[in-house]
């Protein structure tokens, strides 16, 4: 009873650290590597429990980055709905590929999701960013593993203890 | 195709394209609405009661790490720091000592000449709160809001030239648009030779671009770029830039320059937010016709009154409003 009510929080709070992670700066020289942490949290949380992510909530939490981005309404949501579509189609085969492919499959999806948001932009009239605009879904798959571990891990210990 | 007939999605991927498609349609109409609305301030400016403590909690560790840096910078190099600081400031009361007398000399003679803008400044300080407001947006979050008076359009300098435009505002918080981002558009003269152009921010961030100086211009690196105040967004007379290089634009028609900006984009902390200085925009009043007053004005049955010192008039004039 009680511990389905942590895991509950737990399931909120990693989301709202991953909008807060988002709005954190990093200095200059890093800034273009940050990666889009929403999509990475929400797809662990696709992966691991994939009945409690659903489209409705990867647009709510999109909205909610917008809200706190300011950039388009509408825009992180359609970009993180598109994600969870496509990672809960493939979900029960990305589930058990081994690390690599996993992370390779996670490149694709944020590669998408690049894509995807070019494509807004483009519509809504903006410029092209820059050619390091690119590294930050590399960097992204390169931290998936990472993230992806330690989030099991807490997620085990705080069902143990 | 093992492990997916499992899946309980795989049955129902039919109901999942549709709710896909519900989703996708319902965020591409909130877009268009945004775009075309603003709605999306309006929203954020209701939800500010979420929105704003969670940027203070975002600008904590950006914060943090300047206290922290303050906190173990080692001793010498403060005292080096506020050694110069002290140069500086003293060097800058002396010139603003010799300044004084020739600004208040400048301020006499415009009133003389009866122009309407003055060398006089209200700001107000504000503080950078450090949140990411998305990769490449050129914007930067102050704290300051509507409650302390700031409106979207005012100017944000700092100590060495402008940084930018506030575009919107919360309640206690309000974003600024850089002039190096792409949207922005700064009227500039080159100081030099007072060339007007306009200098827009680049989309490789950090610059400022000025695609359209006529060929035939004066232009070089080194060069500094002032407001010129024409648009009556910016107040004439801030440094905006330094133009570093000069090449032919890519079609061959004009010019483009490359300049870089004066402020400090990337490193200040405090900034001055002007007030009091946009200008109503559009085409200036036509000025009030100068000249004597309407009732010593030559009237066609009287003849002309006496003056002074000065001609005769050769032939009474039909209009008051002879420039003299």
């Amino acid at each position: 009873m009680n511990r389905v009510r942590l895991a509950r929080w737990w399931f909120a709070g990693t989301l709202l650290a991953s909008l807060l992670l988002m709005l954190v700066p990093l200095p200059a020289v890093l800034e273009p590597c940050k990666p889009y942490w929403p999509a990475l949290v929400l797809l662990y949380w696709t992966l691991e429990s994939g009945e409690g992510v659903t489209l409705g909530l990867a647009f709510l939490l999109g909205l909610g980055a917008d809200l706190f981005d300011g950039v388009l309404l509408g825009e992180q949501a359609l970009r993180l709905t598109a994600l969870v579509f496509i990672a809960l189609r493939f979900r029960s085969r990305l589930r058990f590929f081994p690390m690599w492919q996993q992370t390779l499959a996670v490149l694709a999806l944020l590669l998408n999701d690049r894509i995807l948001l070019l494509v807004v932009r483009a519509f809504a009239g903006e410029s092209l960013p820059p050619a390091t605009w690119w590294i930050s879904p590399f960097v992204g798959a390169a931290l998936w593993p990472f993230l992806f571990l330690l989030l099991d891990d807490l997620r085990a210990r705080l069902r143990l203890s | 195709m093992g492990p997916e007939s499992s899946s309980p999605l795989f049955s129902g991927s039919v109901a999942g394209t549709l709710r896909l498609i519900f989703y996708l349609a319902l965020a591409m109409v909130l877009m268009v609405l945004d775009h075309r609305n603003g709605w999306l301030w309006r929203v954020r400016y209701g939800a500010a009661v979420v929105v704003e403590p969670l940027y203070r909690l975002a600008g904590l560790p950006a914060a943090g790490m300047h206290a922290l840096g303050v906190a173990f910078s080692d001793r010498q190099r403060l005292t080096e720091q506020n050694q110069r600081l002290r140069e500086d400031l003293l060097l800058a009361n002396a010139k603003l000592n010799r300044m004084a007398a020739v600004a208040e000399q400048n301020e006499r003679l415009k009133e003389l000449l009866d122009t309407r803008h003055s060398l006089k400044l209200k700001v107000q300080l504000a503080r950078v709160v450090g949140v990411d407001l998305g990769a490449y947006r050129h914007r930067l979050l102050l704290d300051v809001g509507a409650r302390q008076g700031v409106q979207p359009g005012q100017p944000v300098i700092d100590a060495h030239g402008v940084m930018g435009q506030v575009v919107q505002v919360l309640p206690t918080t309000s974003v600024v648009m850089l002039v190096t981002d792409p949207d922005d558009a700064v009227p500039v003269v080159v100081e030099r030779t007072g060339l007007r152009t306009v200098a827009y921010g680049s989309r490789d961030g950090g610059q400022l671009t000025l695609p359209d100086i006529p060929r035939a211009a004066d232009v070089k690196a080194g060069d500094r770029l002032i407001t010129s105040g024409i648009g009556g967004r910016y107040p004439p007379g801030f440094p905006v830039g330094e133009v570093q290089a000069v090449a032919p634009s890519p079609t061959g028609m004009f010019l483009e320059a490359h300049a870089r900006p004066s402020a400090d984009l990337d490193r200040s902390q405090d900034v001055l937010v002007l007030h009091d200085l946009a200008a109503p925009a559009g085409p200036p009043e036509p000025a009030a016709p100068a000249g004597p007053p309407a009732e010593l004005a030559p009237s066609s049955s009287a003849p002309a009154p006496a003056r002074p010192a000065g001609p005769p008039p050769a032939k009474p004039a039909p209009a008051a409003g002879t420039p003299r």
